[in-house]
């Protein structure tokens, strides 16, 4: 609900999501995306991932620009910190789809959000990956995310969003279930 | 043989329909496979009880008479309520027929049954919405030596072993089954999905009658926005008991249930669960508080509130800080398991192509994509009610003039043709 007279802009599209979510509930094939990257070994724990293409709506489709992602381990780990450790990707891809959720909730609800921030924090034992306990898993045993939003809304509608972000999120659901991983050398 | 209408199951949908039709008279028979009220009498569990309140219990000119209308019935009180009603409308009901086939057919359609065919100008599917149980593809790989059962082969706690049970599936089949085990002393872990919470009682009210009364369960199914999402919805975690307990998860969490989140598969015997309990349980909270604010807006907006208790809302639902994520099948922890994981129904008698890619019958408002055929008793198909007994008074009701109309159409086009 609003204040003014002005109608809610959240900056999202609803109405191109509402029309993609009609016409491809009877078109199956146009729905099935692959999303890629591909990734290079530089040194050490470096490696750089890129991300031009992908596969979608029945042909395939590039991003803008290519994009480019550095990966390695920090210093702590005996390592040179060239860029973000992958775990830490794997909690911006978690506060990055939760976040574009709530705002595309936010639009189709006609709540106009003013600001929208996450941290987000994720626990880990590392005798997971350095193979010294068994029982320990190598991932993370817990995350947490917080949100703090400003919006005109009740609390409660503001709960609702978080919530029904969480239950349309690709990435919230790849973390919560299992995926099937498969890994080959050609 | 021929008849005008061919009603599929002598239910409480069927018989509704057959009473309206005989106050038009309207020539029809109700094909009933076994005998009147079937289901509620041989396909549920023993202590199975109405979630609705007996008063709430209303077929065409039929209500509870009973001395306890606050109460709620067995399944074989229901079925014996089911059955006087047949009885008392003179229903011309063919039990022990099996419907084979439905087609199309010249003006019509073509019943078969293991007793016959019959011709008809219309058919209404009545044979219910919950046919059988829908068991998820991992049950394949529950290991062997675990024993597995449908609510279909559940009767009562002395079935089972002494063993640790879990539920998959917490809507109401799954926290009334669930509770029943715990009080049976067995170990009892409950797997946890979408799921709508639900107090018996709220303001000293049972929650039907706010339902009721504030127009819920008579909203209409061209009035929400996503009505296959509403459709899909599962029953509220309610039962029906002397105590008017209420079955929510944290009722469950304090007889000492363990609640785990949706089983999301079973690899090397290991149940692996969801991640998503905590959101689950919070999307079902929300849920509950808005239906609690429709309820205490309207009480404020009729002046029903005056004289009640004041408005409250329920603690939110507990969830452990770090709920498990998988438990080993093969450890002996868990003995039993059972799939509380929704119902579905069987067409498959049915050949008209009125089907749609899920198997779900396509119609508007129970007028089915075929003309002359209609469906009933199925969720939300005209109300939020229509899965109750009370939903099938009201949409027989609106079908039966639907059906009368076709009828009526086809009658005047016939006459019109012949000059």
């Amino acid at each position: 609900m609003t204040t003014t007279d002005t109608p809610v802009d959240n900056g999202v599209n609803v109405e191109a999501l509402l029309g993609a979510r009609t016409a491809l509930t009877g078109a199956p094939e146009a729905a099935q995306f692959q999303w890629r990257a591909s990734c290079e070994w530089q040194n050490g724990t470096h490696s750089r991932s890129t991300v031009e293409g992908f596969f979608g709506l029945g042909e395939e489709q590039r991003h803008r620009t290519r994009h480019s992602f550095d990966a390695d381990h920090p210093e702590i780990f005996a390592s040179q910190d060239n860029g973000v450790t992958p775990v830490e990707y794997v909690l911006v891809a978690l506060a990055s789809c939760l976040t574009a959720g709530v705002a595309a909730v936010a639009q189709n609800r006609d709540i106009q959000l003013r600001s929208v921030s996450a941290t987000i924090e994720g626990a880990m034992d590392v005798r997971g990956i350095l193979g010294a306990d068994s029982d320990v898993r190598n991932g993370y045993s817990d995350i947490k995310v917080t949100y703090k939003v400003d919006a005109d809304a009740s609390p409660d509608d503001i709960k609702a969003l978080v919530a029904q972000s969480q239950k349309r999120s690709a990435v919230y659901d790849i973390i919560t279930n299992p995926t099937n991983v498969s890994v080959e050398v050609s | 043989m021929r008849t005008t209408t061919v009603v599929v199951g002598a239910g409480q949908s069927g018989l509704a329909m057959s009473q309206l039709l005989s106050a038009r008279s309207i020539d029809h028979i109700v094909l009933e496979r076994d005998e009147v009220a079937h289901a509620w009498r041989s396909e549920r569990w023993d202590s199975l009880r109405t979630l609705t309140p007996n008063w709430q219990c209303r077929l065409p000119g039929h209500g509870y008479a009973g001395d306890d209308p606050d109460g709620f019935m067995t399944a074989l009180e229901v079925a014996n309520f089911i059955t006087d009603y047949a009885k008392a409308t003179a229903a011309p009901v063919l039990s022990g027929t099996t419907v084979l086939s439905v087609r199309r057919a010249d003006d019509g359609y073509l019943v078969a049954t293991d007793q016959g065919a019959w011709h008809c100008r219309t058919v209404v599917l009545a044979s219910g919405a919950f046919n059988r149980p829908k068991v998820p593809a991992v049950a394949g790989a529950v290991p062997s030596g675990i024993t597995t059962l449908t609510p279909f082969d559940y009767r009562n706690p002395d079935q089972l072993g002494e063993g640790g049970v879990m539920v998959v599936g917490a809507s109401a089949t799954g926290v009334q089954i669930a509770a029943e085990l715990r009080r049976s002393g067995r170990e009892v872990v409950v797997s946890v999905g979408e799921h709508v919470r639900g107090p018996r009682a709220y303001r000293g009210r049972d929650i039907h009658w706010w339902m009721e009364a504030a127009g819920v369960l008579d909203e209409r199914y061209d009035e929400v926005d996503d009505i296959v999402r509403a459709r899909r919805v599962p029953s509220m975690q309610l039962a029906g008991s002397d105590e008017r307990s209420t079955f929510d998860l944290n009722a469950l969490t304090r007889s000492g249930v363990q609640l785990v989140g949706r089983l999301a598969g079973i690899n090397d015997g290991r149940a692996q669960f969801s991640g998503s309990l905590r959101n689950k349980c919070e999307l079902a909270d929300l849920k509950l508080g808005r239906l609690l604010d429709t309820i205490d807006d309207w009480a404020v907006a009729s002046g029903t509130g005056d004289g009640l208790p004041a408005p409250h809302r329920f603690e939110p639902t507990a969830v452990d800080a770090a709920p498990r994520l998988d438990l080993d099948l093969r450890s002996g922890e868990i003995e039993t398991v059972i799939w509380a994981t929704g119902f579905r129904p069987d067409y498959s008698w049915l050949e008209v192509p009125v089907l749609d890619d899920k198997g779900a019958v396509r119609h508007d408002g129970g007028v089915v994509d075929s003309p002359g055929m209609y469906l009933i008793g199925t969720p939300f198909l005209r109300r939020r009610k229509s899965s109750f007994i009370d939903g099938s008074r009201a949409d027989a009701e609106d079908l039966v003039c639907e059906l009368t109309s076709f009828l009526d159409n086809r009658a005047s086009r016939r006459a019109t043709q012949h000059h």
